[in-house]
């Protein structure tokens, strides 16, 4: 079967240093794809690279066998490759309505239109509503995104990357910042979502990752490890030492 | 609490209240003024260009985020445009409005690719020397220009063919108005519409913007040249109705006049910012006159001290009054 995303040889280095170095990545269409890794692994770099928001040094990536490594990354959207940020990337001054109705309007093409009124959009606003009913964030949609909870803002981070209707959703770090309280009804949502819908996401919480996936990577210094099913990796001795290691370090 | 209704209608306007109201006193004191101070018509028809242009580059800075010191190369060249048109004889107004805006939209269009790419510092440098080149070359194509004399003694026919410009200047202060009315319900039209809302999501967040698939570039193209469109359109009236063009019209005083007009007018607030322009060439009339030696010190601190007191801008203090009055 075509994987929903595919990568060979991909590679981002800073100068000298290789965040990402030669990554080989599959992604089963439908799957619920853990990237897992200590901190500065590569993680984001490699989601970055994916989605086209930074050129890799190295490598090529397909989107359902389709080659898109020299697309743009609005173009690879267009193509159905969505994402999340690690750190809130929001339309801060627009309502959480607008912020969702902005990325179906240029998911349906319309923005190019300057002689027509947002508000008599009655579709674009329907659509933005459903997406904000699934996210739990219909009593806040006309508030202001900067005084929005930052829980809240975590899920309009989810909402606006399933308003351009994706097939591969990437999530980096979806609750990242969230207490451990509010970061299960985030991946509750994330549960929730279309079984048909790709999945790809990082999380450190292992209880989490272990719990919402069906297929794991592990990252380290840039290179995967090792790759497979999560009762594979939780009896991998390497990703015990390495993560366990790393969470004893942080405990300390 | 009000909270619901306001926002729900604030949607509309770009986050804030109120811009319905201000507009409506905006429109009525303009035509107020014609009736009350027929002395000072052409003064009048002097703010109604300078609403004009602060509104074309609010479009940039208020709604886009992109920030501009060249801006005023686009009215001096819809100043220029109108000006020589008429000087060979097609001296019709509205065609030569249309011939400024167009010319104007034109060179705004082409230089984009040069505008949009990089970040704030950049771009100001960048439209700093593109308007300095104009300025330049204009200069120099005296044949054309006028150079430092600039171009007088052009005749501009009736407007429509009926009315004649006349030496009180009523009709000049009716057509600055009409353009101006109309320059202004366009900008609403277009800032609350599907393009303005991706205006705005570029200045609110340039980065995230790609990742919803949006053409940022082609979004940036359009607002720059529908800017210097109506940019160049203010700078043809104010052509057509002094008989004047003017180095000056594209000078690096007047891109940083405007540039502190729409701060001051609160970025994106159309309202505010009509009212800016206003309050600064009033301000600036006021001061020249009382002082032509110092007047610019004044105006200065004025500014100063207006920015820290109204933060927000003038846009900010209106939503303000508006929003206690109906709480
Ligand atoms: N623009 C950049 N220039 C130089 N180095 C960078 C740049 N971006 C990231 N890095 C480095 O690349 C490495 C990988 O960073 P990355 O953000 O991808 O890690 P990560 O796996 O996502 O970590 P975390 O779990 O903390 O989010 C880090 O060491 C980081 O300092
Ligand atoms: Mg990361």
């Amino acid at each position: 079967m075509t994987p929903a995303l595919s990568t060979q040889g991909i590679s981002v280095h800073f100068g000298a240093f290789r965040a990402v170095d030669n990554v080989n990545l599959n992604v089963r269409p439908g799957a619920r794809h853990a990237l897992i890794g200590p901190n500065g692994a590569g993680k984001t770099a490699l989601v970055h690279a994916l989605t086209g928001s930074l050129s890799p040094t190295a490598g090529t990536i397909q989107v359902f066998g389709e080659e898109v490594s020299s697309r743009a990354e609005k173009d690879r959207v267009r193509r159905g490759l969505a994402r999340t940020f690690q750190i809130n990337q929001l339309f801060r001054g627009l309502s959480v309505l607008d912020n969702v109705v902005l990325a179906i309007m240029e998911r349906d093409r319309k923005t190019a239109a300057f002689w027509r009124s947002v508000a008599n959009d009655k579709r674009a606003h329907e659509a933005a509503r459903e997406h904000l009913a699934f996210v739990n964030l219909t009593q806040h949609a006309d508030r202001e995104v900067r005084h929005l909870p930052y829980g809240s803002q975590r899920l309009l981070e989810i909402a606006i990357a399933l308003a351009t209707r994706p097939r591969i959703l990437v999530l980096d770090e979806p609750a990242a910042g969230v207490p451990s309280g509010e970061s299960h009804a985030i991946f509750e949502r994330i549960h929730a979502l279309p079984q048909d819908l790709t999945l790809l996401f990082i999380e450190h919480d292992m209880g989490l990752v272990f719990r919402f996936s069906d297929r794991i990577s592990v990252l380290v210094a840039g290179q995967i490890l090792i790759e497979g099913a999560p009762s594979e990796i939780s009896s991998d001795e390497r990703v015990k030492e390495i993560y366990l290691g790393r969470r004893a370090g942080h405990a300390a | 609490m009000t909270g619901a209704s306001a926002a729900a209608r604030s949607r509309l306007f770009g986050g804030r209240v109120g811009i319905e109201g201000a507009t409506l006193v905006l429109f009525a004191g303009a035509i107020a003024s014609y009736f009350l101070f027929p002395n000072h018509l052409a003064l009048l028809t002097q703010f109604l260009v300078l609403m004009m242009f602060a509104l074309s580059y609010d479009l940039l800075q208020g709604h886009g985020g992109i920030v501009s010191l060249g801006h005023a190369a686009f009215f001096g060249l819809g100043a220029y445009a109108a000006a020589i048109l008429a000087r060979t004889g097609y001296n019709d107004p509205l065609l030569g409005l249309a011939f400024a805006a167009v010319l104007s939209a034109v060179v705004a269009l082409v230089l984009t690719p040069i505008i949009v790419r990089g970040n704030d510092f950049t771009r100001l440098l960048v439209t700093l020397g593109v308007a300095s080149l104009v300025y330049e070359a204009a200069n120099r194509m005296r044949g054309l220009t006028g150079g430092a004399d600039g171009l007088p003694d052009f005749e501009i026919a009736p407007v429509l063919g009926l009315y004649k410009f006349d030496f009180e200047g009523r009709i000049a202060f009716i057509y600055a108005f009409m353009v101006f009315a109309m320059v202004y319900v366009f900008l609403w039209r277009v800032v609350t519409s599907p393009f303005g809302l991706a205006l705005r999501g570029i200045r609110e967040n340039t980065r995230r913007m790609p990742a919803i698939g949006s053409p940022v570039r082609r979004h940036l193209a359009v607002a720059y040249t529908l800017s210097g469109g109506i940019a160049g359109m203010a700078g043809a009236v104010l052509a057509q109705t002094s008989r004047f063009a003017s180095l000056d019209m594209l000078g690096f005083e007047r891109s940083a006049e405007i540039m502190m007009v729409a701060t001051l007018g609160g970025s994106g607030h159309m309202a505010g910012v009509s009212f800016a322009a206003l309050a600064f060439g009033w301000l600036k009339d006021v001061l020249s006159t009382a002082s032509p030696k110092y007047w610019q010190l004044g105006l200065g601190i004025v500014l100063m001290l207006s920015v820290f007191v109204a933060r927000g801008g003038i846009g900010g203090l209106l939503d303000h009054l508006r929003f206690r009055r109906s709480a």
